[in-house]
């Protein structure tokens, strides 16, 4: 079956030796396994890239596959963020506030006092908010990390759907719903520290000893590896009879739903999927990031998810991908400030002020001569090949 | 010099028989002999009092002054004088003859005047002045006995004046003199202030208890300040603790663990001294640690105190060995508090007269709530016409068109640069905003124009490409206003007669500005009317909207009807944009702050219907007003639980408020 599967999307195997030739080649030039060629910052931009690519397919299935423009996929991301960051929060913080225990050894009731204290003190509580409530524990917090964004996903998608809003409508109702949460976070009593967010998640509790270099490695495979089984999840997801039925959910809906299908359980099933894998995304991305804030989840940030998976080419898997690594790591270079400023005589452009110009103008462009994106140049390109060997 | 002032003042005295007393006696007081060697007899008057009472004067002691005041003060108006520069601390009196003047240091001597007239006497010598000094008792004393000169001042503004310094602050000794002055109150606007400030003294310092009661009953429902502050302290409370049943005017009775917190009540139990101090986790801590000895607390090992019931152990166990006070732990509280009572005791000692204030605060606070009440509505009708000037703009592209422009918001913006930019130009405001609205139409009209014939024509069968190239043209336009006007905000100034409010009583307001802005949205909403109702292109724009093939076929060109309605629908969120710059910031970010807004505006009103984006407007501008009236300060939970709301209600009216029915309704 396994063999079956991959002999029939032979572009799996390709993605994924890619990926692991990628990663084979970072931890080589890294400075924790290798020639230290590639700075410890820059494989912790390569390994949020890779978490990029990995909501990017989500977002291409639910969009690219299924037709649905969501707009809120990155609210799921942040959701995912914060799971993982409550925990590497309140255990870093419960690991330094034991060290300053005094002569006494200290009770529970005391440890938590301490790091709400520590936690807590920039907004101004005291007492830990209800939702800390699993906070010291890995493992909860690792089920929330899929439960809540998956659980939220769940009713959001069902009230949806049920009422059949469809197109655009979903999309505004998307993009509000990110509104309200991320104006839900900024406040200080959200209980998750309003606009300053969770700080320090690049510190693994238990792990001082190993040194960011080592762990960024580390976050860098878990990050490949997670790509690379989304890839085949949602590859295999595509592929099959479900694929074909949600294809002809973004084609003609009222045709599949007059076929018999139950057009609001494939699309509520897709939504929740993609909002699970957003969430695990989100929960790798952001211990190698270090902060997150509600002005992460802003609606613009759903945004340029669409327009990575715009530009990478909508329906195919590999090209949101493509697109997510592509422009996310373009942005990084431009706004980094290390792109050369063009000096036209009367005006010098400067890339920090004018990327945002350029990427919003492209992507006009795109949406307008190019549909298909780069995966549609790819495919393009292979065609000509294809009829070159068959002349 | 002298004889000649005191032949003017002869001659003064005999033009008028009643100025006699003010005249001649300062000739007396004004030390040309020493005081000493007048008799009293030859004095009259108020200086004759004065100079009886000079070591009183000189001296005063709050207990045994006030005869001393009421005799001046029996002396009439010229008292007025005396005592004000008497309670200002002005006078002095001289050493070697016990006269008293009033004092102007200048540097080593004192110029000396006479109290009463203010004639100049000459000047004394430091060594030889006191200074009187009265203290703040006497004071008191001077002020009201000055207070009923002022009431019965024959001049109204003084009598106005003394009123005002009875509304800020009053004693019950001012209550006599007011009741005295009111018969002689003549001017009717003034006889009724002083009615009003005689009730309120009454509510607060009256001799009985029924008067207070009555005074309270008089004054209704009344929603002024000045009531409240009188009530207010009367129905104050403080909570007790009592051994025993409670006791005093009790406002009501507190059961510990109900009404109040068991270590709140246990806190007032230590506060009045009837029990040990709580034992604090702190403090529990610091007492252990004070106590270790060989790695043992009490005899528990140090390394199991990580209990807390462990804990409490070593500490009895230290209290039996005498080396800790006892304490109450919290599970002793709810022992220790058995036997004790507490309650909420007015500060008031009379039940009646708290009852009734009680019952007069609940009225008025009924009352207070009707009118936040309508001063919520006039606050929720102002932002509804805020969201209604945003959105109806994309009524037209997107209820009418079924366009999705997402770079509406950045049309708003670009309306208010115009008129900051135009402000720059033209300095006065009023011509400026003249200006500005047009203008503002012109160029967000021309852009709207460029977009839909470069952009969305390509799309129209593809809406949700046009949200994303849309998005993109938006992402674009905003980095551009940063790189052009930059990231601070900018000023849109409005004019002058904008300023201000509109202040219906103490409670019930509204600027100007959000007025003018409501009458915006209405001459938006009729021009709306009249353009798709009454004229040959709102006719054009149906049939396109309708049945564009139908309609080119009769002769209409959909392409250019559909460019002039994008380009009317962007005008229009260009001159939105200059009303919302006048009180908003104009920063780059202006538009899109209203865009999910706009978008919910229409969705929830019901897309192709101008009035339903009005209801849209309304009801997202009062559920935004009634979420923050629940919990004032947070605008944020606000806006996040209306779009929760808004979320909600498009599941139970997926078509809006008001739905399309039929053919128009395109599906």
């Amino acid at each position: 079956m396994k063999q079956g599967f991959i002999s029939k999307n032979p572009n799996v195997l390709i993605f994924i030796s890619c990926l692991a030739l990628f990663t084979l080649v970072i931890t080589v030039l890294s400075e924790a396994y290798g020639t230290g060629l590639i700075s410890t910052s820059m494989i912790k931009t390569l390994g949020k890239t890779l978490c990029l690519c990995l909501i990017a397919l989500a977002m291409d299935l639910i969009w690219g596959f299924t037709g649905i423009l969501s707009l809120g996929h990155f609210a799921f991301f942040g959701l995912g963020g914060y799971m993982i960051g409550m925990w590497l929060m309140y255990a870093r913080t419960q690991d330094i506030v034991l060290t300053q225990s005094g002569a006494l050894p200290m009770t529970p009731q005391e440890i938590q006092d301490a790091v709400t204290n520590q936690i807590f003190g920039v907004v101004g509580t005291s007492e830990l908010p209800m939702v800390w409530h699993f906070a010291g524990s890995l493992p909860a917090q690792l089920a929330l990390v899929v439960l809540v964004p998956g659980i939220l996903a769940l009713i959001f998608g069902w009230l949806a759907f049920k009422s059949r809003v469809t197109g655009v409508y979903l999309s505004i109702l998307t993009q509000a719903g990110t509104l309200a949460l991320s104006l839900y976070l900024f406040q200080n009593d959200s209980g998750l520290r309003g606009n300053n967010g969770l700080s320090g998640l690049q510190n693994i509790p238990g792990l001082d000893s190993v040194g960011q270099a080592a762990v960024s490695v580390w976050f860098l495979w878990g990050s490949a590896l997670a790509l690379g089984l989304g890839y085949m999840l949602l590859n295999w997801v595509v592929s099959g009879k479900f694929g074909s039925v949600i294809r002809g959910i973004r084609d003609d809906e009222a045709r599949v739903r007059f076929l018999g299908y139950s057009v609001e359980s494939y699309k509520l099933f897709v939504f929740t999927l993609t909002a699970v894998i957003a969430a695990i995304a989100g929960a790798l991305y952001y211990p190698q990031a270090g902060i997150i804030n509600p002005a992460e989840i802003a609606p613009i940030a759903s945004i340029y998810l669409a327009v990575w998976v715009a530009i990478g080419g909508r329906g195919k898997l590999y090209g949101a991908v493509l697109g997510a690594a592509f422009v996310s790591l373009v942005s990084t270079w431009f706004t980094g400030g290390k792109a050369p400023d063009i000096n036209l005589g009367f005006y010098t452009v400067k890339w920090v002020d004018w990327w945002s110009v350029l990427l919003g103008l492209s992507f006009v462009l795109v949406t307008l001569l190019a549909p298909q994106g780069i995966a549609g140049l790819i495919s393009w390109l292979g065609g000509l090949r294809k009829k070159e060997i068959q002349k | 010099m002298r004889s000649f002032l005191s032949a003017l003042a002869l001659g003064m005295c005999l033009s008028t028989t009643s100025g006699l007393a003010q005249v001649a006696t300062p000739d007396v007081l004004a030390n040309d002999v020493p005081a000493d060697s007048v008799t009293e007899a030859q004095l009259s008057g108020l200086a004759a009092v004065i100079a009886a009472n000079r070591a009183d004067i000189a001296k005063p002691s709050r207990q045994t002054i006030g005869p001393v005041i009421d005799q001046i003060a029996a002396e009439g108006e010229d008292a007025a004088a005396f005592l004000t520069a008497w309670e200002a601390r002005e006078l002095g009196q001289r050493e070697s003859d016990g006269a008293i003047f009033k004092l102007d240091r200048q540097g080593d001597v004192y110029a000396l005047f006479n109290p009463i007239t203010g004639e100049p006497s000459g000047t004394a010598p430091r060594s030889d002045i006191n200074e009187i000094k009265p203290n703040s008792g006497v004071r008191g004393l001077i002020n009201s006995a000055l207070v009923e000169f002022q009431l019965n001042a024959a001049d109204p503004t003084i009598r106005a004046a003394a009123l005002d310094s009875l509304e800020r602050n009053s004693d019950a000794s001012q209550l006599a003199p007011l009741r005295a002055s009111l018969e002689q109150e003549e001017d009717p606007a003034l006889l009724a202030r002083k009615q009003r400030i005689e009730r309120l003294l009454t509510i607060r310092f009256g001799e009985t208890a029924q008067a207070r009661v009555d005074a309270i009953n008089d004054m209704g429902a009344d929603l002024s300040l000045d009531l409240r502050a009188a009530l207010n302290p009367i129905t104050s409370t403080t909570t007790r603790a009592f051994k025993g049943a409670p006791t005093g005017n009790i406002a009501r009775t507190l059961t510990p663990g109900q009404d109040i917190d068991q270590t709140q009540a246990y806190q007032l139990l230590i506060d009045a001294g009837l029990q040990p101090a709580r034992l604090t986790a702190a403090d529990l801590r610091r007492t252990l640690e004070d106590n270790i000895s060989d790695g043992q607390v009490g005899g528990i090992p140090v390394f199991q105190l990580d209990d807390p019931d462990k804990r409490i152990a070593a500490y009895r166990a230290l209290v039996a060995q005498g080396q800790a006070q006892a304490a109450a732990t919290d599970a002793d509280i709810a022992d220790r508090l058995s036997g004790y009572s507490f309650a909420e005791i007015y500060a008031d000692p009379d039940a009646d007269v708290t009852t009734a204030a009680a019952m007069a605060l609940k009225t008025i606070d009924m009352k207070v709530a009707a009118m936040q009440a309508a001063d919520l509505g006039l606050d929720a009708i102002s932002l509804a016409s805020i969201y209604f000037l945003a959105a109806i703009g994309l009524a037209i592209t997107f209820g009418v068109m079924g366009v999705i422009n997402m770079a509406h918001g950045e049309f708003i913006t670009m309306g208010a640069y115009t008129g900051y930019v135009v402000q720059l130009y033209i300095t006065d405001y009023t011509a400026s905003i003249i200006v500005a609205l047009p203008l503002a139409f012109a160029i967000t009209f021309i852009a709207g124009v460029a977009m839909e014939r470069l952009v969305i024509r390509h799309l129209y069968k593809r809406p949700l490409e046009t949200l994303l190239a849309t998005f993109g043209i938006s992402i674009a336009l905003q980095q551009l206003f940063k790189n052009i006007f930059g990231t601070q905000a900018r000023p849109l100034t409005s004019p002058s007669w904008l300023d201000g409010q509109w202040a219906l009583n103490d409670v019930v307001s509204i600027s100007y500005i959000r007025i003018a802005i409501f009458v915006l949205a209405l001459i938006f909403l009729a021009l709306f009317l009249y353009v798709m109702k009454k004229t040959r292109l709102g006719l054009e724009v149906r049939a396109v909207t309708q049945n564009p093939s139908m309609a080119a076929s009769m002769g209409i060109n959909p392409d250019r009807i559909n460019m002039l309605t994008f380009g009317l629908g962007s005008g229009i969120a260009g001159i939105a944009g200059v009303a919302i710059g006048l009180f908003a910031k104009v920063t780059s970010e202006l538009g899109s702050d209203y865009i999910v807004q706009s978008f919910m505006t229409v969705v929830v009103g019901g897309v192709g219907n101008i009035w339903g984006t009005l209801a849209g407007a309304s009801l997202i501008g009062v559920l935004q007003k009634g979420i923050e009236f629940f919990n004032p300060s947070n605008t944020l939970a606000a806006q996040t639980y209306m779009i929760l709301f808004i979320i909600i209600f498009i599941q139970f009216r997926p078509r809006g408020i008001i739905a399309l029915k039929g053919r128009a309704a395109g599906d």
